[in-house]
């Protein structure tokens, strides 16, 4: 039976593999990247689903590799869940497949010793304790009882882990969500939405703890709609709108590439500054009395620039583009509700 | 932050590990959430308390002049060798015989008539019309004692069954000849050891039956017997009386005793109800016995109740039964309200295996829960029902085992039926609803219906699986409408719950494809 499962599930080097990176992970300091490379990959190939007249899924395609924080982004609707539910074999895709470590994950013994998930920090039972959601978890994969207090001990529930789960508060069911997904201290970790309702501290925390996982070598795919986060934790976002992947890149690519290379001064002398950085062939366009707009230069030269001509400013400003600037201009065509999202930008 | 433990990572089967972390998984659900275990106790509690309540309802007495004086009780029920009720009431001719020896008689004649009354009206000679009851009995009985439900063995000529060697009240052989009049019987007392002999003509003989009756003593009654039961038209009994003419009576061995002549129990405060005592006359060779009663197992003959130590207790299944139809449906309907079923699958992507777990526990939990009911509430429902002076059909320990296990069944079969609903329509109200509808209401339906009706209900519903409650007696050797209106269900009880395990298998097929078909 081992055999066979080492042939269906991972192969027999990757849990080798995986369980150095555990372990180096117990007895190092985070700070260093482990460069120990696990061949566990979530893939997602050509998904289409309909659910009635909506294409929820159509032909959603991405890969996501181990090492790195993959943020999963796209407005609501725009098939991120679904495509979540389809990784974990909830749902069926109509036409192509979901593989974790080149396995459907209805085929794996055990799963959650593979894949650890945050789908719904809301799914628990309101009376029954955390400690007993995790234990109920912990029998499923015949996993030892003590895993259920470490896992608590690591998202910070001691404390509260024999009250019950209803008279938690979401971001404390986000933590027991979390806790429930490293259960089986799996390779490949999904978490749906994990920031949502955490307080400052936590969305700190969280943050941290992405990084680790990702530095110890696992696979972390986190969605999230809180860009500002995902700029700050992931490496590489996937961003996806009506059932489709928009972009796929490294965070700093797609930041880079959205950036206008616009640099504002600021200046009690708009017109005076204007016209020498005009001699020195710049274009600069006034856009507020105190205002001047420079484009396609670095900030060092227009210091530069002025400097030599005398010209007095009070700051200058290289305007770089945010993730959500990102976000938002590559799902503008894409939303399907304009209002939710628009509330989101607000932040 | 990061001190992620390592967790002793056993190889991985492939496989799961089969059905028993699944089965581990949601027995640890089950029992860690504190409303559901309440609501076990609820169950048996409600169970108990229904059952109290309904056998204290229960009276039986005899009232007196204007009905101001009554009395508490029930008349007298024999009990036969292997303690279940009989019926032991018949005109016997009798002497003693000491040790081995015979008796020999040709039954010439067997007639009889019937009361134009119904068993609840006093029997009167002049109502009366001709007509001979099919197990009117005329023929030979050896007894230690004539006490009523006494041990014996006769061998007889009857109305309508042939001549018949029978033994202990449960025990029939049945002979050759036919009931054409006359023929001759013969009973022989060999040790503890009795048989019984037909001929057509008095010379060549045959045997109809062996009785061992164990410790019989050295002397022991022998002689003539006549009795006549009650014969039913429709549902309404009417009491009998047979009168058999023998001849040729000869006895051989130590038989020194006078011949007696005796009614036995036929008494006021005996139970069976007769027409007249009857009598013996001994005119030359020709000896005429009139008896009325029987020798036979006692079913409920229309003046006995229908009380078991299980007919109280129908109230109260019910209603635990309902208490449980909405834990089983809770226990999967609370996982689709909170979305928890999508952990579950996750944790446990064969969906059949997870489907079986919880069909497992609530099986299990199910029967343990009426076994448990049943129990309790057996002793409990006895005891108030004999305190009322109600007569109850008296049970053997395996009868007791039998109901306690048939309850606990029937729970059990219900509960993973209504887990099967939930499964199917993943609400609450919709699978409580269809759980008492399906499995509950055919019995309160069945039970307000009469005739055919109400017995295909409680051959083709689930309702069916109450019949493990119907322990009452029958005998094919007593003629009784068996109907339901008389409280005897259509099915036996093992037959009954193979029909609540179909709907179960049913409803836990189309769960099983409904869960591998749906997105979770």
């Amino acid at each position: 039976m081992a055999v066979a499962g080492s042939q269906r599930g991972i192969s027999g080097r990757d849990r080798v593999a995986t369980a150095r990176t555990v372990q180096r992970s117990v007895t190092q300091p985070t700070t260093e990247r482990i460069t120990t490379v696990s061949e566990q990959t979530i893939e997602v190939s050509g998904l289409r689903k309909r659910f009635g007249a909506t294409q929820a899924l159509d032909g959603m395609t991405f890969t996501v590799p181990p090492g790195r924080v993959t943020g999963f982004v796209g407005p609501n609707g725009a098939g991120k869940s679904t495509t979540i539910r389809v990784i974990l074999g909830l749902d069926a895709p109509d036409e192509g497949h979901a593989l974790v470590g080149g396995v459907p994950y209805r085929r794996l013994g055990l799963p959650l010793r593979h894949v650890g998930a945050l789908v719904d920090a809301a799914a628990v039972q309101p009376s029954r304790t955390g400690r007993n959601h995790l234990l109920w978890l912990a029998r499923s994969q015949r996993l030892p009882v003590r895993r259920c207090d470490e896992v608590l001990d690591l998202v910070g529930l001691t404390s509260a882990a024999r009250r019950k789960a209803g008279g938690f508060s979401l971001g404390m069911r986000q933590r027991l969500g979390i806790a429930a997904a490293m259960l089986g201290d799996p390779p490949v970790l999904i978490l749906d939405e994990p920031f949502n309702g955490m307080d400052p501290e936590g969305i700190i925390w969280i943050r941290g703890f992405l990084r680790s996982l990702a530095d110890e070598g696992r696979v972390v795919l986190v969605s999230s709609h809180l860009m500002g986060e995902l700029q700050d934790t992931a490496d590489h976002v996937v961003v996806v709108g009506r059932g489709r992947v928009l972009a796929d890149a490294p965070v700093d690519e797609l930041v880079s590439r959205a950036s206008s290379g616009q640099v504002l001064l600021r200046t009690a002398v708009p017109t005076e500054a204007t016209a020498a950085l005009r001699r020195a062939g710049l274009a600069a366009t006034v856009v507020d009395p105190r205002t001047v707009a420079v484009a396609g230069v670095a900030a060092q030269r227009i210091v530069a620039v002025l400097g030599q001509e005398g010209v007095p400013f009070s700051e200058v400003s290289s305007q770089r583009a945010t993730l959500e600037d990102v976000y938002l201009r590559l799902t503008a065509g894409e939303t399907q509700y304009r209002a939710a999202v628009g509330g989101e930008q607000g932040r | 932050m990061t001190a992620v433990g390592a967790p002793s990572r056993t190889p991985d089967t492939g496989r799961g590990g089969g059905l028993r972390p699944a089965l581990w998984a949601e027995w640890v659900k089950f029992r860690t959430v504190r409303g559901w275990l309440v609501g076990l106790g609820i169950a048996v509690l409600m169970c108990v308390l229904f059952t109290y309540l309904v056998a204290n309802g229960i009276h039986s007495g005899t009232c007196t002049g204007t009905g101001v004086t009554c009395h508490s009780g029930h008349p007298a029920v024999p009990t036969g060798p292997d303690g279940t009720a009989v019926a032991d009431s018949y005109r016997y001719l009798s002497r003693p015989l000491t040790g081995n020896g015979t008796v020999t008689a040709q039954v010439a004649s067997l007639t009889g008539r019937i009361s134009t009354n119904p068993v609840n009206v006093a029997p009167s000679p002049s109502a009366t019309r001709p007509g001979l009851a099919g197990w009117a009995k005329a023929g030979i009985l050896l007894t230690p004692t004539t006490t009523p439900g006494s041990s014996y063995a006769a061998v007889m000529a009857t109305g309508g069954h042939g001549t018949r060697f029978q033994y202990d009240y449960t025990h029939d052989r049945r002979g050759t000849a036919s009931d054409a009049a006359p023929r001759w019987v013969r009973l022989a007392r060999d040790g503890d050891t009795i048989t019984g002999y037909e001929s057509a003509d008095g010379t060549s003989w045959h045997v109809v039956g062996v009785a061992h009756l164990r410790g019989l003593p050295g002397t022991v009654r022998v002689g003539l017997f006549v009795t006549s039961p009650v014969a039913f038209r429709g549902q309404t009994g009417h009491p009998t009386q047979a009168t058999g003419s023998f001849r040729h009576v000869t006895v051989t061995g130590a038989a020194n005793g006078g011949w007696r002549s005796q009614s036995i129990g036929a008494g006021r405060a005996d139970f069976y109800p007769v027409l007249g005592t009857g009598g013996a006359r001994v005119a030359g060779d020709e000896v005429v016995l009139t008896g009325s009663g029987d020798i036979a197992p006692a079913v409920v003959q229309g003046v006995l109740g229908t009380n078991t130590v299980a007919s109280s207790l129908l109230v109260g299944l019910l209603v635990g039964s309902i208490v449980l139809v909405v834990l089983a449906a809770l226990f999967v309907t609370t996982e689709y309200r909170r979305g928890l079923i999508r952990t579950t699958l996750a944790a446990t992507p064969r969906r059949g295996r997870v489907l079986a777990a919880k069909a497992i526990v609530l099986g299990g939990v199910g029967f343990v829960i009426g076994a448990l009911a049943a129990a309790v509430a057996v002793p409990v429902g006895d005891r108030i029902l004999a305190g009322n002076g109600v007569y109850v059909f008296p049970a053997g320990v395996g009868t007791v085992v039998g109901i306690v296990v048939g309850c606990g069944l029937v729970t059990a079969l219900t509960a993973v039926a209504v887990l099967a609903l939930g499964t199917m329509l993943r609400r609450s109200a919709g699978a409580v609803t269809a759980g008492i509808v399906v499995f509950v209401l055919p019995y309160l339906i069945g039970s307000n219906l009469s005739g055919a009706a109400e017995t295909w209900l409680f051959r083709l519903t689930p309702a069916a699986a109450f019949s493990v409650l119907g322990v009452l007696p029958r005998s094919s050797l007593v003629d009784y409408p068996y109907t339901f209106g008389n409280g005897y269900y259509p099915l036996p009880g093992w037959a009954g719950l193979l029909v609540l395990a179909a709907y179960t298998a049913a409803a836990l097929g189309a769960a099983r494809l409904l869960l591998h078909r749906r997105d979770a």
